[in-house]
């Protein structure tokens, strides 16, 4: 969330950690020149990467045959541009893994073309779901 | 064989040092801790087939931060500690529901000696830790802890220990008193949580959220990327009552409207539920006249609030805080019943598992110090009380004599305030102050106290907490 309280200043909340920090931003020509509010040198990184490239570490879930649950959850390895979220989401609807599966494991290499890949973060072994299709 | 024990006789008897009820992260990091400290013979009795509680379903990120210094989902987060019981070979039931607690009379005390033990690790064998209790302790009753599975039946454990750790349930539609018809289609987040994440089916299409509570905010985020269009997240309260970073990260990341001061007063429709009605609230939370809406959408989510879930805790007649709805306990997370301890969400609902775990842990120390007969009996309790600002604290008193060289009290507030001061008072004088650029409900605060402070002050009757400017 971006409060913009003027064309120089504005305000983000730095969702580094759940402190939720207040940053203020300061700024000349789209340059950064002031960053306070923060309690820690991940709020600087939070609001330079915000204003310039947005990413977010994606989490969803991949279809899973044969397994005790019917899903099993997922998670980029790392964060991903925000714009490429739902594109990312779309390419994990398409994937259907084989119990048994492990946390760890590779469901999608390079997702999006991003380079980064979405790994499995919980184990299901084989076995019939609850659901029944 | 005294009366107590007759009621039991009936079924198959354990004994053991330590039972821990519930297997989520309270109970895992307890478990650990207690094991850790010494504890052999301990069992982890767990309600649903697989343990990690309620993290399994929390397939998000942002756990573990405090704890591994790193960003790890709800699953992982559980996988850690699940690991690591199952390294220790910490003994755990699953599917196993405690439907009682007691306490034995104190003519019971050697009748467990010809009772099977859980851990065959044991074997029949005494612990050292066992003589020394008996010694120090004396005849003090044991507790009975009642449990039922598909696969064992109906069983006690008598011990001499119990740590709770049995977690919290989401407060219902009908402790809310929404008006309406009872369609299909109204699930609380939880729920909704659990079907999407580990049975992949979707509540719905179109979604109203009442409630900003984290589950409600995550679980907004969640039903959009299933591709769910979730049309408003309603806040009777002023402020919303999650964390700063899921309002950033859930929903204005996707242009979901949050709504403060607004409830649902309207459910509307027969068998599905087609639309609701909400409303602007006054300053006492009444709906205003005038300002309803009606929303078209074919479910509605809420996340109103954690409520600890202490039947068991009742059965043992332990003395409850209002505030929390969790037991009260003493420095060392002792309720008023000796010997049974309280730790994670059952005591008093956290925003963070890392905390959880941190507590968790103190708790299973703490047992163990009992068991090993190292926990002296409280003596002279200081209340801690809640002053200006503050809702309630964890621990609600301290035994000097039994605290460490500091003592984490936790609290919350009331109100969102900004730019105050945290005051701690002994005997009402303020002895430490501490600038907060920002309190808010949502987010549990904690301040340590030294042991050295409190045993200066002549003749302590009370340690206190307030907010001030």
């Amino acid at each position: 969330m971006e409060t913009i309280l003027s064309p120089e200043k504005k305000e983000l909340i730095c969702i580094g950690c759940p402190l939720g920090c207040n940053v203020a931003v300061e700024l000349e020509d789209g340059q950064i020149t002031a960053i306070t509010g923060n309690t820690c040198p991940r709020g600087a990184d939070y609001v330079r990467k915000e204003l310039t490239d947005p990413k977010r570490i994606v989490t969803s879930l991949v279809r899973v045959k044969g397994g005790e649950l019917a899903v099993v959850p997922v998670k980029t390895v790392s964060d991903i541009p925000k714009g490429q979220v739902m594109d990312c989401i779309r390419e994990l609807k398409a994937v259907e893994l084989n119990a048994p599966v492990s946390m760890g494991d590779v469901a999608v290499k390079n997702v999006c073309g991003t380079g980064v890949d979405v790994v499995v973060t919980a184990n299901v072994e084989k076995g019939t779901s609850c659901i029944e299709e | 064989m005294g009366s107590a024990c007759k009621v039991h006789g009936w079924v198959e008897r354990m004994r053991v040092d330590l039972v821990i009820i519930g297997g989520g992260p309270a109970g895992l990091a307890a478990a650990i801790a207690a094991r850790e400290a010494g504890i052999e013979n301990l069992v982890i009795l767990e309600r649903d087939a697989r343990l990690g509680g309620i993290l399994n379903q929390c397939i998000h990120n942002g756990f573990g931060l405090h704890t591994f210094k790193e960003e790890l989902t709800g699953p992982e987060y559980a996988g850690r500690y699940i690991e690591k019981v199952r390294e220790m070979k910490i003994p755990y039931r699953l599917d196993t529901i405690v439907i009682d607690l007691g306490e034995t009379q104190e003519d019971c005390a050697d009748h467990g000696e010809e009772a099977g033990r859980v851990n065959g690790e044991s074997g029949g064998r005494r612990s050292a830790a066992e003589g020394v209790r008996e010694q120090s302790r004396g005849g003090r009753a044991r507790k009975l802890v009642t449990a039922m599975s598909r696969k064992d039946g109906l069983y006690t454990i008598e011990a001499e220990a119990v740590i709770l750790a049995m977690g919290c349930r989401e407060r219902p539609r009908g402790a809310l008193n929404i008006p309406g018809y009872r369609p299909a289609g109204i699930y609380s987040a939880g729920t909704a949580q659990r079907y999407v994440n580990m049975e992949g089916r979707m509540p719905g299409r179109e979604v109203v959220i009442l409630g900003s509570g984290d589950i409600g905010l995550i679980m907004a985020r969640r039903m959009t990327l299933e591709g769910a269009k979730v049309k408003l997240v309603a806040e009777l309260m002023p402020y919303s009552g999650g964390l700063k970073r899921n309002i950033v990260q859930c929903l204005d990341d996707y242009g979901i409207p949050l709504r403060l001061r607004t409830t649902v007063v309207n459910i509307k429709g027969k068998e599905r539920v087609e639309a609701v009605v909400v409303a602007k609230v006054d300053e006492n939370s009444r709906p205003i006249p005038g300002t309803e809406e009606e929303i078209p959408c074919d479910t509605l989510l809420l996340s109103c609030g954690l409520i600890p879930e202490n039947e068991l805790s009742g059965k043992l007649g332990l003395a409850m805080n209002p505030a929390t709805n969790g037991p009260l306990v003493n420095e060392s997370l002792e309720t008023g019943v000796p010997g049974v301890f309280a730790c994670g969400n059952v005591l008093h609902v956290h925003d963070l598992v890392d905390y959880v775990s941190e507590e968790a842990a103190q708790a299973g120390r703490k047992a163990a110090s009992y068991l090993q007969g190292n926990l002296p009996k409280p003596q002279e309790e200081i209340p801690v009380r809640v002053g200006k600002g503050v809702r309630y604290t964890v621990p609600g008193a301290v035994d000097v004599r039994r605290m460490g060289e500091t003592q984490l009290i936790r609290f919350r507030v009331d109100n969102v305030y900004r730019d105050k001061n945290l005051e701690v008072c002994l005997n009402g004088k303020p002895v430490s102050s501490r600038r907060k650029r920002m309190l808010a409900p949502g987010e549990m605060e904690q301040v340590v106290l030294r042991k050295a402070d409190l045993e200066g002050v002549l003749d302590l009757r009370e340690i206190s907490l307030q907010i001030v400017d």
